[in-house]
């Protein structure tokens, strides 16, 4: 007797999006290993992480406004990976987002209109989306890399985020701290539940998301994006035109990815500093994949993640945990999920000495 | 400018090419048998965390290092398991081994942020390292450097005159080819990954025990991702990558001389920027330089490789 | 005497298929003992069994009369088991002597190396240059490669595996000589082939494959290719009847000096191809796999365009320069060889793989999103008419197997009723039932007014189908010739790069100088 590994003929539906849920469930159990190597109390801080954030409505507002960013991005990334385009700079989008709209914010500081919010909006999905055509551009032309070059420019972009807050969009009133001012009424997102930072953006992300699917699943250019990514030759024998789709979907993720800058600055922070997020743009690559690549099962995914900043959050000041723990759980969901998705497609076989005929059929 | 300010100058381009030149190196080898690890980034912080924490705790240099080495591979073994075994998709596999290298290194070094080692000691042959000029420029580095200066033949050696180099390279050209004829594809793959692992904790454990000799947060800064860029760059020779090397540390040099010496009016975060552009214009330049760069690639980089059985 | 090779009871289970039931095998030494049966009955599993590629899931394995265990491909070659496989086990960006130093298991100097294959290709009729790059070499010439690194190892048995389907008929001539004096020497061959009268005229023995089931052994030189056909695919042979009197109309495809560059080191790059088809008409273009025909395929069907307008007309109008999709608005469609992951998407859907072509024709969206219902339907109608075995339309197409898959996306190229369809290895991994159906399909379409182009491997095929053919070769397209006059020598010929004494010569005739 022997286990054999072998191929479904077709990848089973069902395991498709259990496994999301089943990953999340394996990581829970290894962070209880972890937190009680670290020396504390595993229970009491597995529940700080993943239990105490949800029983506020304090603590569920906050997991609405972390998890919107980490939506929109997501959405955006997702039809990029359906089609093979690994745009993995989300991060440096997001910063000229944001840069791009709080400019906006900072040249009609202080003056009334509804048209500055939109305004600043636009700008910021126009800055994303320049910032990620650079490497669509480089792509599509020029044949290069894009997943090296959008990583670059992340870089590129937090600098050059540096030299404003630094230098000439520095507060003048801020005491030569390294930040912009704070942004006018007019220019700041609207609070939906008094008392609580959950922002109109939040609901922004779900309708971004809920079209995104529509798209994705219904649409002629959905379908092209995902025949792309799962047969290139096919795509280019339908005759979809693969630069026309890194563009669309560079573009697309680029200008997510901006809006969520604007959200960021206009939303919770409220002015331009140096760090504005602790690294959505990335953290939205396991939003994206925990989702399936799916919007809808990437709203559920980016409610997880989201969980995963607060819960961190939260561990720290009750548990005692330090920071990184967060960061520690992020790629371990993913890690577990990579390797779920083994079961997808595989299965195991215990092979037995002899076996009975099957009814013959031609092999493949 | 003078010998004074020129030999230092070469000096720190070297050491501050090791790193890159180590990781990269290990890339290449990675590559050449047909796997694409994305993670070089998470590796190389883990190694340096690693091999920063041994060194606090038990002062030994020798030991440091080795951890470096063996963090690396640990951590690359993790990608092996979920590439290799499990069938995962390489890049997204890559982008979570550096998401969680980065918590990892972390999470181990909270401990000992700010408290210095002391640096890896360096080479002094008696009467050569006081040489003028080649001694300060050739006989007064330390082993890591040296490591990788002899790495580069080495791994040059392997792939292109050596039995089991030729094995690797079949294997990254025609994986099915080589299993049909009988080679173990997945062993030969898993064994390059632990190699190219060990390589990118070395390059890590440079950073934290030479080169700064401090562990910060993120202290790799991208140099996993120019390592990266690296390897396209020399498309997959080693001799090429030691080149690319110099002339990125030679660009960071650069960039912190005109930074430190206040003579450019710009922001020093321009200055920051210089490295980080000068990646994405060599990689335009490369992959555009007529078909070269693409034909060269292994055939079988990144794709996955699972055989009846 | 006992046997070389003795196989009893060997089972093999796929997911979802039995690839070899209770297979029972003996040949004798200086035997040539031929595997014979159609595409996809187990013939290319029970090798792979006796090479150590895969493992059989029961029987068992007697070598030379005693039990034997092979549980890779190296334990094979330790017995004196050598294999030659139908998609060669080479690596194209190395050297020749690289690629044999690969095949040893006892690493040798490469100059010593060098000096055997020198003295092994000379002696069984095999040039080849050590130092040459494979990607360099025609297909014959690495064949060439996969030989000598099994003869090189002194093999007691060599396996090869649908050889000649790479080579001209002059070429296959040369690979028998060296095959009947490999057996007079003693050395075992087991043949593949579904090619009867390769059988007829090369080996002494046998054994028939049905469904993956023994169905027969027989001494070929005493059956007829008839009655192995009948063993072979257990009704009687149906090749399409020649159709009398075609009446043609209007030229509807036109290509005029059509010449693409290579696409890559690997390709091959067309010269000047030029050619009409009128409605009605079938037209066959033959040739030796690797001149050109994956390249003539993607010239044609859009998806490389070429820089002249001129170069291609549909209908009269150019189209040189147009992508696919807008080919397929004036009418064109095209069915590539390769199946899976080119002509149909395997994780998606059959409605999806309906409506990766038929999306503008059959009216499938509305307002960039698509029609469900329509999609559907269409996909239905294709799996009815076309006689699709399936569970149903949402089935991902991977679940099909090669030769329902294969009716499937011509029955969604012809239902677009094509005016000009390009179809290349039409039947190629397609059962007996399948292909007939096919050719049934593609001439009821040139009955309709229709132009058809069919690139094929397989001779019989395209004197069958075809009113004209030319035959391509290295990139370069014959004259079209009537298809009732010409022989297969003559084609065997112009396969082979001959063309009618004027022809140019270079590394064509080189080709056959090789051979000779």
């Amino acid at each position: 007797m022997r286990i054999r590994i072998e191929r479904r003929p077709i990848v089973s539906r069902p395991l498709l999006y259990l496994t999301p849920p089943l990953a999340v469930v394996a990581t829970m159990l290894v962070c209880f290993g972890l937190f009680a190597v670290m020396g504390d109390n595993p229970a009491r801080s597995l529940y700080a992480f993943f239990i105490a954030p949800l029983l506020s409505g304090n603590g569920l507002a906050e997991l609405g406004v972390k998890a919107a960013p980490l939506v929109m991005i997501a959405v955006g990334l997702a039809a990029g990976f359906r089609a093979n385009v690994w745009n993995i700079g989300a991060e440096g989008q997001l910063t000229l987002g944001a840069i791009c709209g709080g400019g906006v914010a900072l040249a009609f500081w202080n003056q009334p209109g509804g048209w500055i919010l939109p305004l600043m909006c636009l700008a910021g999905i126009l800055g994303g989306m320049i910032w990620a055509a650079i490497p669509a551009f480089l792509r599509v032309v020029l044949g290069v890399n894009e997943i090296l070059t959008s990583l670059m420019l992340t870089y590129v972009a937090s600098l050059f985020l540096a030299i404003l807050v630094y230098g000439p969009w520095k507060d003048p009133e801020g005491f030569n701290y390294p930040q912009s001012r704070m942004f006018s009424p007019a220019e700041t997102l609207p609070i939906l539940i008094p008392g609580t930072r959950l922002h109109l953006g939040v609901v922004v992300a779900l309708l971004i998301a809920i079209a995104a699917w529509l798209v994705m699943s219904r649409s002629m250019l959905g379908f092209q994006i995902r025949a792309a990514g799962l047969a290139p030759a096919a795509a280019r024998y339908a005759g979809f035109s693969r630069a026309r789709l890194v563009w669309i979907t560079m573009l697309a993720s680029g200008g997510l990815a901006g809006l969520a800058g604007v959200f960021e600055v206009a939303g919770p922070i409220g002015q331009l500093i140096p760090t504005l997020t602790p690294g959505y743009g990335f953290t939205a690559i396991i939003v994206a994949f925990l989702g399936r690549l799916d919007p809808l099962g990437i709203i559920l995914a980016g409610l997880v993640v989201a969980l995963s900043y607060i819960g961190g959050d939260n561990a720290q000041v009750v548990a005692g945990l330090p920071a990184a723990t967060t960061g520690l759980v992020q790629g371990l969901l993913l890690f577990l999920l990579l390797a779920s998705d083994f079961l997808v497609r595989y299965r195991l076989r215990i092979a037995a000495p002899r076996t009975t005929p099957l009814p013959v059929k031609a092999p493949a | 400018m003078t010998a004074s300010v020129l030999i230092p100058l070469l000096v720190t381009v070297v050491n501050s090419a090791t790193p890159l030149l180590l990781a990269a190196l290990g890339e290449l080898v990675v590559e050449r048998s047909g796997v694409l690890n994305l993670g070089i980034e998470g590796m190389m912080l883990v190694g340096a965390v690693c091999a920063f924490a041994t060194m606090t705790l038990t002062g030994s240099d020798t030991l440091a290092v080795l951890a470096g080495a063996a963090a690396g591979a640990a951590l690359s073994l993790v990608f092996g398991v979920l590439t290799l075994t499990l069938v995962a998709n390489q890049v997204a596999t890559g982008l979570a081994l550096t998401i969680f290298g980065i918590g990892l290194s972390a999470l181990i070094g909270k401990g000992f942020t700010g408290h210095p080692v002391p640096a890896l000691p360096r080479l002094s042959l008696h009467g050569v390292s006081d040489l003028p000029v080649a001694g300060a420029l050739l006989f007064r580095y330390d082993a890591l450097v040296y490591f990788g200066l002899l790495m580069t033949p080495a791994i040059a050696w392997f792939l292109a005159r050596s039995r089991a180099g030729l094995i690797l390279r079949a294997v990254g050209e025609a994986d099915l080819s080589a299993h049909s004829i009988g080679y173990d594809v997945i062993r030969i793959r898993y064994l390059a990954v632990l190699f190219g692992g060990a390589m990118s904790g070395l390059g890590g454990a440079y950073l934290s025990l030479a080169y700064t000799p401090l562990w910060v947060e993120d202290m790799t800064a991208g140099r996993g991702w120019i390592a990266l860029a690296l390897v396209v760059f020399a498309a997959w020779r080693p001799w090429r990558v030691l080149a690319g090397a110099w002339l990125f540390g030679g660009v960071t040099v650069l960039q912190l001389f005109l930074q430190g010496s206040g003579r450019l009016p710009v922001p020093s975060q321009v200055l920051a920027m210089v490295p980080y552009l000068a990646t994405i214009i060599v990689l335009t330049i490369m992959s555009s330089g007529a078909l070269r760069g693409r034909l060269e690639a292994p055939a079988c980089l990144g794709k996955p490789f699972r055989p009846a059985s | 005497m006992t046997a070389r090779l003795a196989l009893v009871g060997i089972t093999k289970r796929f997911p979802g298929v039995l690839a070899n039931s209770d297979i029972d095998l003996t040949v004798e030494p200086g035997e040539i003992h031929a595997l014979l049966g159609e595409n996809g009955a187990g013939k290319s599993t029970l090798v792979k069994i006796i090479y150590g590629v895969l493992q059989a899931d029961a029987g068992s394995m007697q070598w030379e009369g005693r039990p034997v265990a092979v549980p890779d491909p190296r334990a094979a070659r330790a017995l004196g088991i050598g294999m030659v496989f139908q998609h060669f086990s080479l690596f194209e960006a190395m050297t020749v002597l690289e690629n044999v130093a690969l095949g040893l298991d006892q690493p040798e100097p490469m100059g010593k190396l060098a000096e055997r294959v020198r003295a092994v290709s000379a002696a069984y009729g095999l040039p080849l240059d050590p130092g040459r790059e494979v990607y360099t070499l025609s297909v014959g010439e690495r064949q060439r490669i996969e030989i000598v690194r099994c003869l090189l190892g002194a093999p007691k048995l060599l396996i090869m595996d649908e050889p000649t389907s790479v080579l001209t008929p002059q070429e296959v001539e040369v690979l028998f000589a060296t095959l009947r004096r490999l057996a007079a020497e003693g050395v075992s061959i087991l043949y593949i082939s579904h090619k009867l009268r390769e059988i007829e005229a090369l080996c002494h023995r046998a054994t028939v494959l049905r469904g993956g089931r023994v169905v027969a052994v027989c001494d070929p030189r005493t059956e007829s290719a008839a009655s192995m056909a009948r063993m072979m695919i257990g009704a009687e042979l149906r090749m399409p009847a020649h159709r009398e009197g075609v009446t043609t109309g209007a030229v509807r495809l036109a290509v005029d000096r059509l010449s693409l560059p290579a696409e890559s080191m690997h390709g091959v790059a067309l010269r000047d191809i030029g050619f009409e088809v009128r409605g009605g008409e079938v037209f066959g273009i033959a040739g030796v796999a690797g001149n050109g025909q994956a390249e003539l395929m993607l010239a044609l069907s859009g998806e490389r365009p070429a820089p002249r307008a001129e170069a291609m007309r549909i209908d009269g109008r150019p189209c040189g320069t147009l992508g696919a999709a807008r080919r397929r608005r004036r009418g064109l469609s095209c069915v590539p060889e390769e199946r899976n992951g080119h002509a149909a998407i395997p994780d998606l859907s059959l409605v999806e793989n309906a409506v990766l072509t038929a999306h503008r024709r059959r009216a499938l969206l509305a307002g960039g999103f698509i029609r469900a219902g329509r999609a559907a339907a269409f996909a239905r109608e294709i799996v009815r008419d076309f006689d699709v075995r399936t569970p149903g339309i949402d089935m991902p197409a991977s679940s099909l197997s090669g030769g329902n898959l294969q009716k499937f996306v011509f029955g969604r190229e012809i239902l677009q009723e094509p005016g000009v369809l390009v179809v290349s290895q039409p039947t190629w991994g397609v059962d007996a039932g399948a292909a007939a159906a096919i050719h049934r399909a593609l001439l009821a379409l040139a009955g309709r007014g229709a132009a058809v182009v069919v690139i094929s491997q397989d001779l019989d095929e395209l004197l069958a189908l075809s009113d004209r053919l030319a035959v391509i070769n290295l990139g370069v397209l014959s004259a079209p010739m009537a298809a009732q006059h010409v022989s297969t020598e003559q084609l065997g010929l112009l396969m082979g790069g001959v063309h009618g004494g004027s022809a140019p010569a270079g590394i064509a005739s080189l080709e056959l100088a090789h051979a000779d």
